[in-house]
């Protein structure tokens, strides 16, 4: 499996000479599903969205699966169709629990596949986010990741009360200077935010904890570090109040749009250890990636492994007209086509297979799939694509590892602050 | 049983609940026995002993920052935890009855958040959370935090008490029917306004939708521990239960008199709030042997270092160089700043360092005591010692005497320490009658005797709400035990 997730080391389906590589999979978990009308479905548990027997549900079929991990998405208010604001809309789902939570609840439950979920580095602290995925690492022994948000929307900011945010439409206002200026800084403070939480994971080096009897002393407080992190939204003195985690340090995780700034790829290059990112076609993949190594380089980090996911939303059917129908009908259910972010791929698990095989070569290390309907596309990628990427020799047939960083062919990094003499 | 209980007054009935033994020097982490405090499996096996015994739930204190002592992370005892939130929603899927209850401070988070948090916990463990309501204000913890250390220590309980309130609106803004989910006709919420809130106050001044739908418990069930005039204050008003630290019968008896003396004015009812003092223990086969057990905990909680660590909090000084062996210093505290002892919630006991210092060399020239010997007898008295017999009769008498309507137990090992109360004081509580032997409900509530609170009957008008109490609990708490 491919450890150095750098374009030319992550060919998954190479020429016939070279054995295909590896690909990695996620699946990224949203209530009912990622389309609308998902919830109508009849395979949809609307009524059970907030039980925690459903998470469980969810996570065990995606382990069954042996999918690399599931994101679980989360926000800080109502789901809402428009950019920045509620939309008052009552025929969708609306409503959902924490994710570190869940991710929480489920752990103790599972035992292979990898937990990522969604913080809002634009109003938490990183201290209090810190320790709950160090935690979420301890009650998984090692499996914990982390995708890092940012929050634009107006309604968010009132919730807290401590910033104003300006108002936008859609995505062409994301080019108006102050939107720009925001959004910069927006990923900035969450690039910080990402800096300063994984500096708490090393401020206790592993063996800080020593439980010398002789000279009484619990731990050799030469282990601990401050960080003293200084950022322009915000301090942290450290250390954190949790010992480091059993993977070091969590996987880092964040979704970049290439965009009017550079921000949401340099936060990828600066801290984190996986990107998604959301290609058209395997051109544009080539370009998405290339972009993000080169703010990876920029931060220092050239020689560091970060992997790169593509995000695709997926509508699975055995029959390529079947999947194409289920889509029209949500959609009607919706009343609107649903648009995405990512590229929406109807058809197939072989299908399937061959596009991601595509993207990968363009130097993709793994794909987030976002199942249009949870209920069904999930075990359509866990009992029909898997399978498919199996046979054609580029997934696992066993996990091979039992932490997250394991799996992803990530190095346990020792701590920054540990004296390498 | 105890002379107070006069005949024709039925018996309380014990709430007990476990204190995963953490930051403190009550764990004795040298015993050959102490585990992880850390790794998961201590805390399921922990919770799992407390739910075998049938306790009332499981509590886990905080602090957010390593304590220190005289500019340096203090070493001696036991240091570092979990997050609050993250741990007991994981315990969750390993019990099906234990009450889950945190320690969550107001100074440094933010309603929104933390409303999110609780209600995201009753959820996944089907109505078991609590949250125990601190307040620390000092700049020392605050350099962790955006926030900082801005507050002033005498606005700690009104930002506590606004954030409470504000908690309340944003749980009760959910009234519990709003989720529809009608697959046929697409209508998954009643209710577009679902969640709406306005909070105009000191402290906060935020407005939107709470996006969890109302948990099973309506909201968590509310601890306070503190021990002021406001934090009593506070306590009667909206908490339902006191973590209190009074474990001998005449304090416990003085504080029980005074607090649920306060609830009348709140309009509040005496079973409306619980008084659960933290309590350590010690068992033996026999008396004797318990006793001689408890010397060599105290021994080992309390080694000359940390004897000397614990006068330097008083003294406010370096006293390196006095002999833990050796008689008290004769110079006095330091008066300044104290800067000696970070991070500790007990400050209260050294606001008069002069007279604390006075009283102790009294005490230790009078019984001979060294300085360890002073800090053992002064600091380090376990709650019940004896047989399991002698434990039990203790506790029930206490209960009965209207000392305390139960403990927070505290062991001294990690995480197995609970083991043999549950194996052995259990079963003679509930011979006795006076604890369940099985649970009769399922959520937290229902364990502590709490009524479930209303949620608010309509959409609250968009108007600004400055700081009214939280609605105190209208139904009647069950007479079911
Ligand atoms: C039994 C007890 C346990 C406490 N546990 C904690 C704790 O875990 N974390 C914390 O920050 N403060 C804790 N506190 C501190 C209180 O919340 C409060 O801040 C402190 O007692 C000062 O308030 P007061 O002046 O009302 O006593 C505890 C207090 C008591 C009495």
């Amino acid at each position: 499996m491919s450890s150095s997730p750098s374009p030319s080391s992550a060919l998954p389906f190479s020429a016939d000479s070279a054995p295909p590589a590896a690909l990695h999979l996620a699946v990224a978990l949203d209530g009912a599903g990622w389309h609308p009308a998902a919830w109508r479905e009849p395979v949809a548990r609307p009524g059970e969205l907030f039980t925690a027997r459903y998470w469980a549900d969810l996570v065990t079929e995606a382990e069954r699966g042996l999918l690399d991990f599931v994101t679980i998405e989360d926000g800080l208010g109502l789901q809402s169709s428009h950019f920045t604001e509620p939309d008052g809309r009552t025929d969708q789902v609306r409503g959902r629990l924490d994710a570190v939570l869940i991710a929480a609840r489920v752990a103790p439950l599972t035992s292979h596949i990898g937990l990522v979920p969604t913080v809002v580095a634009t109003h938490t602290e990183p201290f209090h986010i810190s320790k709950a995925i160090a935690t979420l690492d301890y009650v998984s022994t090692g499996r914990a990741g982390v995708r890092v948000q940012v929050s634009a929307r107006r309604n968010e900011a009132a919730h807290f009360g401590r910033r104003t945010l300006p108002a936008f439409e859609d995505v062409e206002d994301l080019g108006r200077p102050e939107v720009r200026e925001l959004t910069a800084d927006l990923f900035d403070e969450a690039a910080d935010y990402a800096e300063a939480v994984r500096r708490l994971w090393d401020s206790w080096e592993d063996d800080a904890e020593i439980r010398d009897v002789a000279t009484g002393r619990f731990i050799d407080r030469d282990k601990l570090h401050y960080i003293d992190f200084e950022g322009k939204h915000f301090s942290v003195k450290g250390p954190s109040i949790t010992p480091r985690p059993p993977q070091g340090r969590p996987l880092v995780s964040a979704l970049a749009h290439e965009g009017p700034t550079d921000a949401p790829f340099r936060l990828l290059g600066r801290s984190a250890d996986l990107g998604y990112v959301t290609p058209r076609d395997a051109g544009h993949a080539h370009a998405i990636v290339t972009a993000v190594r080169a703010e990876q380089d920029a931060a220092g980090r050239g020689d560091e492994p970060l992997h790169l996911f593509g995000d695709l939303v997926v509508f699975l059917d055995d029959a390529p007209a079947a999947a194409a129908a289920r889509r029209e009908r949500l959609d009607s259910l919706a009343g609107q086509p649903y648009t995405s972010d990512a590229r929406i791929f109807t058809g197939t698990p072989a299908q399937l297979a061959d596009l991601l095989a595509e993207l990968a070569q363009a130097g993709l290390t793994g794909f987030r799939l976002r199942p249009a309907v949870v209920g069904h596309d999930l075990p359509a990628i866990t009992r029909g694509l898997v399978p498919e990427l199996q046979r054609r020799g580029v997934f696992r047939r066993a996990y091979e590892a039992d932490t997250l960083r394991g799996l992803l062919g990530l190095a346990r990094p020792a701590s920054r602050y540990a004296a390498t003499a | 049983m105890s002379k107070s209980t006069s005949p024709d007054k039925p018996l309380k009935q014990i709430h007990l609940a476990a204190h995963f033994p953490g930051v403190n020097n009550t764990t004795v982490w040298s015993d050959p026995e102490a585990g992880s405090h850390i790794e998961f499996s201590s805390f399921a096996h922990f919770a799992r002993t407390a739910e075998r015994a049938k306790f009332d739930f499981l509590f886990l204190a905080e602090g957010l920052r390593l304590r220190e002592q005289g500019g340096q992370i203090y070493d001696l005892d036991v240091v570092g935890r979990p997050d609050t939130f993250a741990v007991l929603t994981a315990l969750a899927a390993v019990t099906e009855h234990l009450g889950l209850t945190g320690t969550i401070n107001s100074t440094f988070n933010e309603p929104y958040e933390v409303a999110r948090q609780f209600a995201s916990l009753d959820h996944l463990s089907d109505g078991r959370a609590a949250w125990n309501v601190v307040t620390s204000w000092d700049a020392f913890t605050g350099e962790n935090f955006r926030r900082g250390g801005f507050l002033p220590q005498e606005e700690r309980y009104s930002r506590a008490k606004e954030f409470l309130t504000t908690a309340h609106e944003l749980f009760d803004s959910w009234r519990g029917d709003e989720i529809l989910a009608d697959q046929e006709t697409g209508t998954f919420l009643n209710d577009a306004k679902v969640g709406a809130f306005v909070h105009q106050g000191r402290h906060f001044d935020i407005q939107g939708q709470f996006n969890v739908p109302r948990s099973p418990q309506g909201r968590p069930v509310i601890f306070q521990a503190g021990d002021s005039e406001e934090g009593r204050e506070f306590a009667a008003e909206g908490a339902d239960a006191i973590f209190s630290r009074y474990s001998t019968l005449e304090e416990g008896q003085a504080f029980y008199t005074d607090v649920k003396g306060r609830l009348a004015r709140h309009g509040r009812t005496h079973d409306q709030l619980l008084i659960l003092p933290a309590a350590t223990f010690v068992l033996g086969d026999t008396d004797a042997e318990a006793e001689e057990l408890s010397r060599e905990v105290r021994r080992k909680q309390v080694s000359g270092a940390t004897a000397i660590k614990h006068l330097e909090f008083v003294w406010n000084r370096d006293l390196s160089a006095y002999d833990p062996e050796g008689p008290l210093p004769d110079i006095d505290p330091d008066l300044g700043e104290h800067t000696v002892a970070r991070g500790r919630a007990q400050v209260r006991m050294y606001r008069d360092p002069l007279a604390t210092a006075r009283e102790w060399r009294e005490l230790a020239a009078a019984n001979k005591w060294s300085i360890r010997d002073l800090v053992i007898e002064t600091g380090n008295r376990q709650s019940f010692v004896g047989s399991p017999a002698t434990v039990a009769e203790a506790i029930n008498s206490f209960v009965q005497a209207d000392a305390s309507d139960g403990f927070i137990l505290v062991p001294h090992i990690t995480p197995g320490g609970l083991d043999a109360f549950a194996d052995t004081v259990v079963p003679l509580l509930q011979e006795r009658g006076v604890f369940r032997t099985e649970y009769e409900g399922t959520t937290l509530r229902d364990h502590l005797g709490l009524a479930h609170p209303d949620a608010t009957p309509s959409i609250p008008e968009p108007v600004s709400v400055p700081t009214p109490d939280p609605a105190p609990t209208s139904v009647p708490a069950s007479a079911g035990r």
